[in-house]
């Protein structure tokens, strides 16, 4: 069994302060290895590029031009009429999916503690997004105007 | 012992990075779930014109406008505070000029923030009391 002394830090060294800590990181704290290193460098490699995609989207789509109020069938079959805006809406859709749950994950190891409801919770996060997955690639990239003859472009 | 000023009537203000921590996991939240609701409503245009133009109709209305002011100026957030968070953790260096960061990402949003309010604001004002401005 320790003792007392044994356990205490010696006046002339200071304690172990994890680098980042006190208020000098904003992000999470790198881990040490393996899928938790993956997925934390995934974060910030698909935040880079939703730099773009995401923010783009959205100046695009919700702020430019007349925002939402122009958005309607024929806006998007005109709009999806070119590949580039399909690609982009489909990079947009797999990115944001796989960095929103993945966020996702992290919020609920901090605030879903018992186990099984944590698995439970995690789960049901990962269906829901692989059923939107699946929903948003069908419909992006099998989207014809032409079913609906006088209405589209 | 007798409490001391310091234990009553003080409020512990956190730091920069706490704030922005919070912020951006509050911001993150919100538009995961966005996200969820967006991605059915948009693939309802595989339904067709009718089906499609009743779910845009939804946008017309000013309380979903003012909603999706905020969720720009969410996906702003994250995205500028995204980035000092990256600075950061590629550099690690840069971790001594915390609160200088903190400042220039808040000073980056609320500046994108402005355009962003008067160009949805103006809108959303025409929708709910029919100003025209």
């Amino acid at each position: 069994m320790a003792t007392r002394a044994e356990t205490r830090i010696p006046p002339d060294q200071p304690p172990q302060v994890p680098r980042g800590a006190l208020g000098t990181r904003a992000g999470r704290e790198r881990p040490a290895g393996g899928w938790e290193l993956w997925t934390w460098l995934f974060m910030r490699i698909s935040g880079i590029v939703l730099l773009f995609l995401a923010v783009g989207h959205v100046l695009i789509m919700h702020v430019g031009g007349a925002g939402v109020s122009r958005v309607n069938f024929a806006f998007v079959a005109t709009r999806w009429s070119s590949p580039f805006w399909r690609t982009w809406d489909w990079a947009l859709l797999s990115l944001a999916l796989l960095h929103g749950i993945n966020g996702l994950r992290v919020v609920v190891q901090d605030y879903v503690r018992p186990v099984a409801w944590r698995f439970a919770v995690n789960m049901f996060f990962y269906v829901v997004g692989f059923i939107l997955f699946v929903l948003g690639t069908v419909v992006v990239f099998t989207f014809d105007p032409s079913r609906w003859p006088g209405v589209g472009r | 012992m007798a409490k001391r000023k310091s234990d009553v009537g003080t409020l512990y203000k956190g730091s920069p990075g706490q704030w922005s921590w919070m912020a951006h996991r509050i911001t993150g939240v919100a538009v995961i779930l966005f996200l969820f609701a967006h991605v059915i409503d948009t693939a309802v245009v595989g339904w067709g014109p009718n089906a499609y133009n009743r779910v845009t109709a939804v946008y017309h209305n000013w309380v979903v406008r003012l909603l999706e002011l905020g969720l720009v100026a969410a996906v702003l957030y994250h995205a500028i505070n995204g980035v000092k968070i990256m600075i950061i953790d590629f550099w690690p260096g840069t971790a001594r000029h915390f609160k200088t960061l903190s400042i220039v990402t808040s000073a980056v949003f609320v500046l994108s923030m402005v355009p962003v309010v008067w160009i949805m604001g103006r809108d959303i004002l025409d929708l709910a009391f029919h100003w025209n401005l």
